[in-house]
């Protein structure tokens, strides 16, 4: 038994992988637009569907009433649902549903854009220490009480945190030839190790407002506003614009920074504005919604299982399938789970284990005689 | 055709690091293929990346077809210059074929899906370099070999006037390095274009290349058609080992044998 399954592994790499996942193994050589009209769909429907749940339950056509009524101004078409539900949908639910959708997408495109530039399937957004930056931001602001921005402070005070922590980073990694994927790597790793230093320390010195602190670095979608929902809405399609106009050659810079300029990618250039815009989406997500991890590594890495590593593919398929998992995330904790759980918590408790298990597949099937690295 | 005219690079620390190359100049002309010879850290890869524009010169200027490299967009360069790097390095499970459709890119507008022509011209270049049978297995798998052939492939795919090799039969097995080397030889008396080739491989040098450049330390010793320049004591000299050199006939090309 062992043995024959050893034996599919190791004969995986000269073609029968095709007969084991015929269906999902096909979806990269068919067209894209099915698979984008299906997760456009599904994503609509989860909207509508968490938009109906938890406290107050309204079916999808309420749902879709109470929207269209809203969006053309015609009262009567909602007119026999409670006003009660009718605000807390608009109010309360669309925007955190909105914002949910938007972050997913972001963090998901962030993290393609990433694993592309720096050549490695284990980059997320979180990689260059943009997190940690946001974080210790956040973290100086509500220790400090700074509140003379209003409720714009721990935001302004995150993004400005990672976008820092990015220049420090960039600045660390660059050499004469550009940069390598590894120093960026290293050094990301080196200034988010002091920075999370530096948060211990706050933790330690913020006594009673610590539980402040420490739901924020837990993330959490929790009271969002249509300015929220607007903001990081302008983010993902912008961010997932520029990322998608630049696909191509992002295919070609996985090849290694020698191959693309070869082949036409001019990567000193490319290289540090992809970065900057991959950084900014994961920067400003992390800045209205605290941190909310594996988003960005395990979507694009889900995607390109299924429908393979091309980034004219990859990038728009990872922004609706993580709107679509950060909102289904999100709707588990709000209105399914008995206690509402951080949704950086649960993304890491469920992405986390998953990710290990689709990590060790890839592993079992890497073991191919003379195939490796 | 590509002239360095009195290029320098150093890589790291100006002041204190030596040169990587030092005062090169050179032309190279279409119709001829050209190896370059040298130990190792002698400059050639550094040569190379200077002739297809990665690395900017410090000193002096490379120019292909009389304009300065740095006066062309990196898309018309990529239509012009293909570049077989040395190691093959890769993440991402595209098959062979994407890899190899890749090298059609710079003849793509941005948003263009590559076309039948371009298709048929994947095709072919797979066919020519014996890897039909690997096109729909991930590069992910493929042994080292496999994969310079795919990025051999790549590189003709792109079917520019010049082609630069880094050490392109490194990996390869006897049967698959002639046939690349047939293959590049074909394109220089065929269709006149230039192949620039760094050779570990001296005799396989001394029977494709009709122009061999030989460097040491960061400069060049002797370049010229190599029944000029491939003798006893310039070989001896740049790798200080004694060599013997005799005419193969069944080849028709010099052939080294080191001795000590």
């Amino acid at each position: 038994m062992a043995k024959e399954k050893r034996k599919i592994i190791m004969t995986a790499g000269s073609g029968t992988i095709n007969n084991r996942q015929p269906f999902l193994r096909s979806l990269r050589h068919r067209p894209l637009w099915p698979q984008l009209a299906v997760m456009g769909a599904l994503l609509l429907v989860s909207m509508a569907a968490a938009a109906g749940m938890g406290y107050i339950e309204v079916g999808y056509g309420g749902v879709v009433r109470i929207v269209v009524s809203a969006v053309f101004g015609a009262q009567e078409l909602a007119a026999d649902i409670e006003p009660a539900a009718r605000a807390v949908i608009l109010e309360v639910r669309l925007p955190r549903i909105l914002t949910a959708v938007a972050v997913g997408g972001s963090l998901a495109v962030a993290g393609a854009v990433f694993q592309g530039i720096l050549l490695n399937p284990l980059a997320d957004p979180y990689t260059l220490g943009v997190s940690s930056g946001a974080a210790f931001g956040a973290s100086l602001a509500l220790l400090l009480n700074i509140t003379m921005l209003g409720v714009f402070s721990v935001p302004l005070f995150a993004f400005a945190g990672a976008v820092i922590t990015l220049g420090v980073v960039m600045y660390l990694a660059s050499s004469a030839g550009g940069f390598s994927s590894n120093n960026l790597i290293l050094s990301g790793i080196i200034v988010a190790a002091i920075l999370s230093a530096g948060i211990s320390f706050f933790k330690y010195m913020a006594d009673e407002r610590v539980s402040v602190l420490i739901f924020w670095l837990m993330g959490s979608l929790a009271a969002r506003t249509w300015t929220d929902a607007a903001f990081t809405g302008a983010v993902m399609i912008i961010g997932t614009a520029v990322s998608f106009f630049f696909a191509r050659d992002l295919n070609l810079m996985s090849l290694g920074t020698r191959p693309a300029a070869s082949l036409g990618v001019d990567v000193r250039k490319l290289s540090p504005l992809l970065l900057v815009c991959a950084s900014l989406m994961a920067a400003i997500c992390v800045s209205i919604t605290g941190i909310i991890g594996f988003v960005g590594l395990l979507i694009p890495h889900l995607v390109r299982s299924v429908s393979g590593p091309d980034n004219s593919r990859l990038i728009p398929l990872s922004m609706l399938t993580g709107g679509v998992l950060l909102l289904a995330a999100d709707t588990l904790t709000r209105s399914v789970l008995p206690e509402e759980l951080p949704i950086g918590v649960l993304t890491a408790l469920i992405g986390g284990p998953f990710f290990c298990y689709i990590f060790r597949k890839r592993q079992m099937s890497r073991m191919v005689p003379g195939g490796g690295q | 055709m590509i002239r360095a005219a009195d290029v320098s690079y150093t890589y790291g620390d100006k002041k204190a690091a030596p040169p990587a190359v030092k005062n090169i100049t050179i032309a190279f002309e279409p119709g001829r293929f050209y190896g370059i010879i040298g130990p190792n850290g002698c400059g050639k890869s550094t040569l190379l990346d200077l002739l297809c524009g990665h690395t900017e010169p410090e000193r002096g200027s490379v120019s292909f077809n009389g304009r300065p490299l740095s006066a062309w967009g990196r898309k018309a360069l990529a239509r012009n210059i293909a570049l077989v790097p040395q190691s093959v390095f890769l993440n991402f499970p595209y098959t062979a074929r994407e890899i190899v459709t890749m090298g059609r890119y710079p003849h793509l507008s941005r948003f263009a899906a590559p076309g039948a022509e371009d298709r048929d011209i994947v095709d072919s270049v797979l066919a020519m370099c014996g890897a039909e049978n690997l096109a729909d297995r991930y590069m992910t798998e493929l042994s080292g070999g496999e994969k310079q052939r795919v990025v051999f492939a790549r590189a003709l795919a792109q079917n520019t006037p010049m082609l630069l090799l880094d050490e392109p039969c490194a990996n390869l097995d006897v049967r698959y390095a002639l046939l690349l080397m047939d293959i590049a030889a074909g394109k220089v008396e065929k269709d006149n274009r230039t192949v620039v080739a760094v050779m570990h491989d001296i005799n396989l040098a001394a029977r494709y290349c009709d122009h061999l450049v030989f460097m040491k330390s960061a400069g060049i010793r002797a370049a010229g058609p190599t029944r000029e320049v491939l003798d006893r004591a310039i070989l001896t000299d740049i790798f200080g080992v004694d060599v013997k050199l005799s005419r193969e006939p069944a080849i028709g090309a010099t052939q080294v044998v080191f001795l000590r």
